[in-house]
């Protein structure tokens, strides 16, 4: 394939092709992505941009090339969402709470990318603490879709919560960028900006130094144009962790390797309970479409039941705000984060201001939701009745795994909505997490893939979930998920001056 | 279940977040609305189920119970909002 004419249209693979046979340097392709990311200014994907940082690791990265010392990531410049704390560099989970904090120690994550040679453009906004689906309620104003309906010049959602990376990687802004994801915060902003999203199983990746959401759920993935270019991040990001208990000692495989071994004999489960009522029939016929596709290619199709699948997401906002109020109780205006300035009568006086300050709307209600299921006399009928509902849906998931390999389902059950339209409304903005948060419940690895387009022109995605650590599985669907749905649209470049 | 206007400021309390009087109503239309919405799980019979520890089958590991890091109060209070020769400065606590 001829490689593009400009160099932010590489792939994260192209790219990596290119600076390590020295066709480009990593300071061309740097200067050309800090570039496009100042000139997008109106997408407000980024809250921190860091081109001198970028330039330094770009010509560190250069000088190893040169020495013949690159390593796998040599030069590649990368978008980190701003919930992985980066050392020395602003980090604040989109909230306003965290709006000065920088931290003394590097995420695990971004480490191993920065060990694997890549190069940091900058951090991207997000939904104050990762809890939303649109980017709507960051503290530092919303992030737009480079995407628009047709004959519209509507502002849409990026989805969330890390919509600062999926408008980031939409717009070649970066080659890929990392994402977290609690419920669907990976795929679901992926799915709706015609992006790939990864959410690795549950272990897969160290939480060390990501902000804390819901810790039994939370983890990061990355995001990217292709399917192969998020095999080549993952591998990078993924490791066992002295540092976090839950990361897992199991070897990290190179997932490029059978990426295009195709599905055939491959036994892909259609779960029948992610139909549902109320979806656009766009939905129905591209998931149709998809198991169409990977039917032509050798696939063997069938129908199973996940038959607690409805009340995943209901459980969902019963463990989540639970964890995050016990994780958001070290905010305290005392040791980091911000702090009242308002007279206070005591220490009481001054948590309460502070934290009443700090945090957003939805960040309150949750935490409230969360004191509430944990508090005595509630903590049985809320708390122990999800958690007995999640082996419930892991259960449903292994005995699916007796009759399939992989399961296909819609990403999400809409394309992006316009900014304002859905954030009155908490119940209609979760339920934009119906098909990906059942994935983090039970633990499970889960890939969206674009898929295709709305009348509209809005892209729309397909989710392949798969067994635990079996990742690599769960790419090689998705690239025959890809190669199929021949996914060529890009956005209109509205947004540069 | 719901809540009512005195749950709502108890919770506040308990959360150490302050509320403003004229919140606690919308705040209580809120949370019953998302209580409302999670009431449909009592209808799943979780007889004999446990209740999830773990998603991914792996016991804890357990480390050597020993200092691995330390002697660096200066970045430890960095972020402080106020700090004093490396202590954290907070209001009056004992009388």
């Amino acid at each position: 394939m001829p490689l593009p004419s400009k160099l932010t249209d590489f792939t994260l693979a192209e790219a990596r092709d290119a600076v390590l046979g020295r066709k480009i340097s990593s300071t061309e392709l740097t200067k050309a992505f800090s570039k496009a990311v100042a000139d997008a200014k109106p997408l407000n994907a980024f809250v921190t941009e860091t081109p001198e940082k970028a330039l330094e690791m770009a010509a560190a990265s250069d000088t190893r090339i040169a020495k013949g010392e690159a390593r796998p990531l040599e030069g590649l410049p990368l978008a980190i969402k701003d919930l992985f704390c980066t050392k020395g560099v602003k980090t604040t989970a989109g909230s306003n709470i965290l709006n000065n904090f920088i931290p003394p120690y590097e995420s695990t994550v971004t480490q191993n990318l920065w060990d694997a040679g890549a190069v940091m453009l900058g951090k991207t906004n997000m939904d104050e603490f990762a809890m939303g689906s649109s980017n709507e309620t960051s503290y530092y104003k919303p992030v737009l879709s480079p995407w628009r309906a047709k004959n519209s010049n509507a502002a849409l959602v990026p989805g969330g919560s890390s919509g600062g990376s999926a408008s980031a990687v939409a717009a070649n802004l970066c080659l890929g960028a990392t994402g977290t994801d609690t419920g669907g915060s990976i795929r679901q902003p992926a799915a709706v900006t015609g992006t790939v999203g990864l959410k690795p199983t549950y272990g897969r990746c160290s939480r060390w130094g990501t902000v804390a959401f819901a810790s039994s759920l939370d983890q990061a993935g990355p995001m990217t144009r292709t399917v192969r270019d998020a095999a080549i991040l993952l591998r990078h990001m993924a490791s066992v962790d002295p540092k976090d208990s839950t990361s897992v000692d199991t070897p990290v495989p190179d997932y490029e390797a059978g990426l295009e071994n195709g599905v055939k004999g491959l036994r892909v489960g259609i779960p029948k309970e992610y139909r549902i009522d109320g979806a656009p029939p766009e939905i129905d016929t591209l998931w149709q479409k998809g198991t169409d596709w990977l039917k032509a290619q050798g696939a063997q199709i069938v129908e199973v039941s996940l038959p607690h699948t409805k009340y995943a997401l209901p459980a969902y906002y019963i463990v989540a705000p639970a964890e995050a109020s016990s994780n958001l109780a070290r905010y305290d205006g005392v040791r980091f984060g911000h702090r009242t300035k308002e007279a206070v009568r005591d220490m009481i006086d001054l948590y309460e201001k502070s934290r009443a300050e700090g945090f957003g709307a939805e960040v309150r209600r949750r935490i409230l939701i969360g004191t509430y299921v944990l508090s005595a006399g509630y903590y049985d009928a809320y708390y122990t009745r999800a958690q007995k509902i999640r082996t419930l849906i892991l259960r449903d998931f292994e005995q699916a795994w007796e009759q399939c390999d992989v399961l296909l389902t819609p990403a999400t059950p809409g394309p992006a909505f316009a900014i304002g339209e859905k954030s009155n409304d908490p119940i209609s903005m979760y339920l934009n997490d119906v098909f990906t948060v059942t994935v983090n419940l039970a633990g499970l690895p889960g890939l969206a893939v674009p898929a295709g387009l709305t009348a509209d022109g809005l892209p729309l995605g397909l989710q392949i979930i798969g067994k635990a650590f079996d990742e690599a599985t769960v790419l090689r669907a998705g690239r025959s998920i890809e190669t199929a749905a021949n996914f060529t649209a890009k956005p209109q470049h509205w947004w540069a001056a | 279940m719901s809540v009512d206007k005195d749950t709502v400021r108890r919770i506040a309390k308990l959360a150490r977040i302050a509320l403003e009087e004229d919140r606690v109503e919308p705040m209580e239309r809120e949370l019953n609305g998302i209580l409302a919405w999670v009431e449909q799980l009592q209808e799943v019979n979780v007889e004999g189920v446990v209740p999830m520890t773990s998603v991914v089958a792996q016991k804890l590991k357990m480390r050597e119970d020993v200092v691995t890091d330390g002697n660096i109060a200066e970045a430890v209070t960095a972020n402080a909002p106020v700090s004093e020769d490396n202590f954290f400065v907070v209001p009056k606590v004992v009388e």
